[in-house]
């Protein structure tokens, strides 16, 4: 796994890695070159300056502003260079950026549940295409989870109650770890697995393998008429009793205090779980809790199927299953 | 070190003044008062170190063959709460700082001397009942206690032990108290506050922290325990709390407290270096001054923990800049100590190569912060073996460092007697040799992704793994040594004269050991900070012979 000439850095396989990898590699050469400097400086001290008769006292000296200035204002400046530098990198790997490929994410003690938005589903081991875009969508059945890969050199803590994400867009084909970096329990050092990342084409074979399955889309529209969202938002979401939902992924909701929210992931969630906590304008508080009644995943599924709502402009739902059999193989393989 | 055949002078001290159990659970003497806590604290210092040791033995494998995932993470969980909470927040300010403030800066005692021993009746309740948790079956959380694992997930004794950290939380703001009313209003005629020892200033900024940090992580316990027991929806997002409030809160005491454990730490080194080189410290009101920036610098910086937790990126952003910005003061110490050495008379003693190494070693944990505090690559190393080894470097390559050089320096005060020189020498190279070999590869870990808390990991990170256990036996063998000479000194060693190290500080100035009252009379302060003189020329308080002053190590 690691590379054979530099057993210090593990392999580098994202656009981000190489980019960490040098600011990295900035750090520990000021790193090594201060801590020799004043290793190096003690030294020749403690040894030139050794005592050499049991009663000698050598000449006090009370201090020097013009040392004190140099040695806080050169560090200052050095140490902002590491802040700049560190600041613009995260700032920029925060954005996830529009075009990517989502998958969702749930993690629960102790695995790792990956869905893709054509709705093959996996555990533990998540395929990706190289060169592309993968922006994650992350949520938690249980404790607090970090999804870590070594090779791509991020991490994002998984909380529960809300949705966060990370993206990465990998350089090089290949199977590398993919860890739980927040304690989580017993088997957190077992809640691991692999990111295979694939040539696009082989990746759509996998793809095109794995198709037995209802999209995470459908199966929310499935949801959707099952739990009775239909009755008050309408059987293909264009609204009635309850506000209309076509269109209001990323767009700004007003609600009724006044205040506008953009309907994002975590909104939308929100919504579904405790919908009295932010009322769209002209609504009443009708709508009953479905904390409890959908878990994280379902929770996916609806909110694909709400954001498949946004993506057309007619209301039809996502496609349907195209070999669609009930006994879709789902690609489990917990640990 | 010359050995004194002379039998010990018959004079009364805080040691002979009283005798029986009662004289010492019952005291009043600070000095007394801080060899109780110097007792238990070693008491739980050698219970982590077990847990360490044990942690490492694991490690030696990539499957664990020594205990089951359960065990190990009550293990490391177990190892870093009696650390942190029992060890390393009381060990130089309840110990050296309880015996030395008063005598430092010319006072009797503490200001408040009952509340003194009462605040270790309080250390002990809380250690008690935190053993009493880990005997009826231990806690997994992590010391850290991240919610929801620890309120609805954990099957272990939360607590129980958080009321153990609650309850030992109260003797850690007693102590502060007592130091800062202390220092405030019981100093000698003619201590002002520019000729206090740099000891005194680093406990008086440590004190502030104690004082002002330590209720937040008692509210914060509290609620944890509301939450678990409760449920009354503080921390759970289901009934519309905030688990990510939860490491707020905690954070805003234990980055502070790392302050706590590596302030007084400083404050010893500032004495070694000085009165070891016989130079007064170079930059004396920079290195003062830098204790108090890091005190309240320190309280501003506690976001740098949840770079990757879900907190905005630019309440992130300002959590580095600050953080970055507490390390200048850490670095001008740092400069200070080294210039101090320059034109100096570098003694080898014991404490000094501690004072020393302390400096190498926190040198390298400072640098390991700023990789921490830079934000793209925490993003990569937050929760991994780099942290780990980053943090022991200040702790144990700083902290424990200074603690011991401190002990080995002020030991002959304390009990009258000298340690055995070689065997310190010795034993200081073991230490920093295994501290080393322990904690470098753990860097090397950590980059390469190796996460922190796993009881299992990849074969690949077996090399690097076995060379930290390599270390860490080193280092244990280090500790080993000095705990049975000490002990063996307090009986056998030879007597110490009143100055050993023939240096001007005002607890050198007094008998050793000192009298129950420290000073035969009050001294009268007419001399700056580290103003070193010959011995003849030394003022001195109280009456002594030639051969109780006398012996320049």
């Amino acid at each position: 796994m690691q590379s054979q000439w530099l057993p210090f850095v593990p392999e580098s396989a994202s656009t981000q890695s190489a980019q960490v990898d040098a600011l990295y590699f900035y750090l520990s050469g000021v790193t090594v070159f201060f801590s020799v400097l004043i290793g190096g400086v003690i030294t020749f001290f403690v040894i030139r300056y050794r005592r050499r008769s049991p009663y000698e006292i050598p000449r006090p000296i009370s201090g020097s502003h013009a040392l004190e200035t140099m040695w806080s204002v050169v560090p200052l400046i050095i140490a902002m260079s590491f802040f700049f530098w560190g600041a613009a990198l995260y700032f920029r790997q925060s954005k996830p950026p529009k075009d990517a490929l989502e998958v969702y994410v749930v993690g629960k003690q102790w695995m790792w549940k990956f869905q893709h938005a054509t709705g093959q589903r996996e555990i533990n081991q998540l395929h990706v295409p190289v060169g592309r875009k993968i922006k994650l969508i992350m949520t938690t059945e249980d404790v607090i989870h970090d999804l870590f890969f070594p090779t791509f050199r991020i991490k994002a803590d998984i909380v529960p109650g809300r949705y966060t994400t990370e993206w990465f867009e990998a350089t090089k084909t290949g199977s590398f770890h993919l860890f739980c970096a927040e304690y989580c329990g017993m088997n957190h050092s077992l809640m691991g697995g692999e990111v295979i990342v694939m040539e696009p084409t082989e990746f759509n074979d996998w793809l095109n393998g794995n198709v037995n399955q209802q999209s995470a889309a459908s199966s929310g529209q499935a949801l959707y008429q099952t739990l009775g969202c239909a009755s008050c938002h309408g059987s293909n979401g264009e609204g009635g009793r309850g506000p209309a939902l076509l269109g209001v992924f990323n767009s700004n909701v007003q609600l009724s205090g006044g205040q506008t929210v953009h309907a994002d992931e975590s909104y939308i969630r929100e919504s579904i779980l405790t919908p009295s906590a932010k009322l769209v304008n002209g609504f009443g508080p009708i709508m009953p809790t479905f904390q409890g009644v959908v878990n994280e995943e379902q929770v996916v599924q609806l909110m694909s199927y709400i954001k498949s709502l946004s993506s057309q402009s007619s209301a039809a739902p996502a496609a349907p299953p195209t070999q669609g059999t009930n006994k879709a193989p789902v690609r489990e393989q917990p640990k | 070190m010359e050995e004194f055949k002379v039998p010990p002078p018959s004079r009364v001290n805080y040691l002979n003044a009283e005798y029986g159990l009662k004289s010492w659970l019952l005291t009043k003497d600070h000095k007394r008062i801080a060899l109780l806590y110097l007792g238990s604290i070693s008491v739980f210092f050698m219970l982590g170190g077990v847990y360490a040791m044990l942690i490492r033995l694991e490690l030696l494998s990539p499957h664990g063959q020594l205990m089951t995932s359960t065990t190990y993470n009550k293990v490391f969980t177990q190892h870093g709460i009696i650390m942190v909470f029992f060890f390393l927040i009381p060990s130089i300010p309840a110990t050296l700082g309880n015996f030395l403030v008063p005598m430092m800066i010319g006072a009797k005692d503490l200001a408040f001397p009952r509340i003194n021993l009462l605040s270790w009746y309080i250390y002990m309740l809380g250690g008690i009942v935190t053993i009493y948790a880990l005997l009826a079956g231990g806690v997994d959380t992590g010391w850290t206690f991240y919610v929801p694992f620890s309120t609805t997930f954990s099957n272990s004794y939360v607590v129980a032990t958080g009321l153990g950290v609650f309850i030992s939380g109260f003797s850690s703001i007693l102590t502060g108290l007592n130091f800062i009313v202390t220092i405030h209003t019981m100093r000698a005629p003619g201590m002002t506050w520019f000729r206090l020892p740099l000891f005194i200033w680093s406990h008086y900024a440590t004190s502030l922290i104690m004082i002002l940090g330590t209720p937040v992580i008692a509210i914060t316990i509290l609620l944890l325990a509301f939450e678990r027991l409760a449920h009354i929806g503080i921390f759970d997002p289901a009934a519309g709390g905030d688990p990510i409030l939860f490491q707020h809160l905690f954070w805003f005491y234990s980055h502070p407290a790392v302050y706590i454990m590596v302030l007084p730490g400083m404050g010893v080194v500032s004495e070694l270096i000085a009165n070891f080189s016989r130079k007064n410290v170079f930059g004396y009101s920079f290195v003062a001054f830098s204790s108090l920036a890091i005190a309240v610098f320190g309280f501003l910086v506690w976001g740098h923990h949840l770079f990757v937790a879900g907190q905005s990126v630019y309440a992130g952003m300002v959590f580095s800049f600050l953080s970055f910005a507490v390390a200048i003061p850490s670095a001008v110490k740092v400069f200070n100590w080294s210039a101090t050495l320059y034109k100096g008379s570098i003694s080898y003693a014991t404490p000094m190569l501690y004072g020393l190494g302390f400096i190498g070693l926190f040198t390298v944990g400072g640098m390991t912060g700023l990789f921490l505090a830079t934000l793209a690559v925490d993003v990569h190393l937050s929760d991994t073996y780099f942290v780990v080894a980053h943090f022991h470097y200040i702790m144990v390559g700083g902290t424990l460092l200074a603690y011991l050089g401190g002990l080995h320096y002020w030991w002959p005060k304390i009990t009258g007697r000298m340690y055995p020189e070689g065997w310190g020498r010795f034993s200081a190279l073991v230490v920093f040799i295994g501290f080393n070999l322990t904690f470098l590869p753990q860097f090397v870990l950590g980059y390469l992704g190796m996460p922190r808390r796993y009881h299992y990991y990849p074969d690949e990170y077996q090399v690097l793994h076995v060379l930290s256990t390599a270390g860490a036996s080193i280092l244990g063998v280090g500790l080993i040594i000095p705990a049975i000479y000490l002990l063996w000194s307090m009986r056998y060693g030879p007597i110490a004269s009143a100055n050993p190290w023939h240096l001007p500080g005002l607890e050198w100035r007094t008998q050793s050991p000192p009298p129950t009252e420290n000073f035969e009379a009050t001294p009268i302060v007419t001399w700056e900070a580290y103003e070193f003189a010959p011995l003849d020329e030394m003022e001195v308080v109280g009456r002594f012979t030639e051969t109780e002053l006398d012996a320049p190590a």
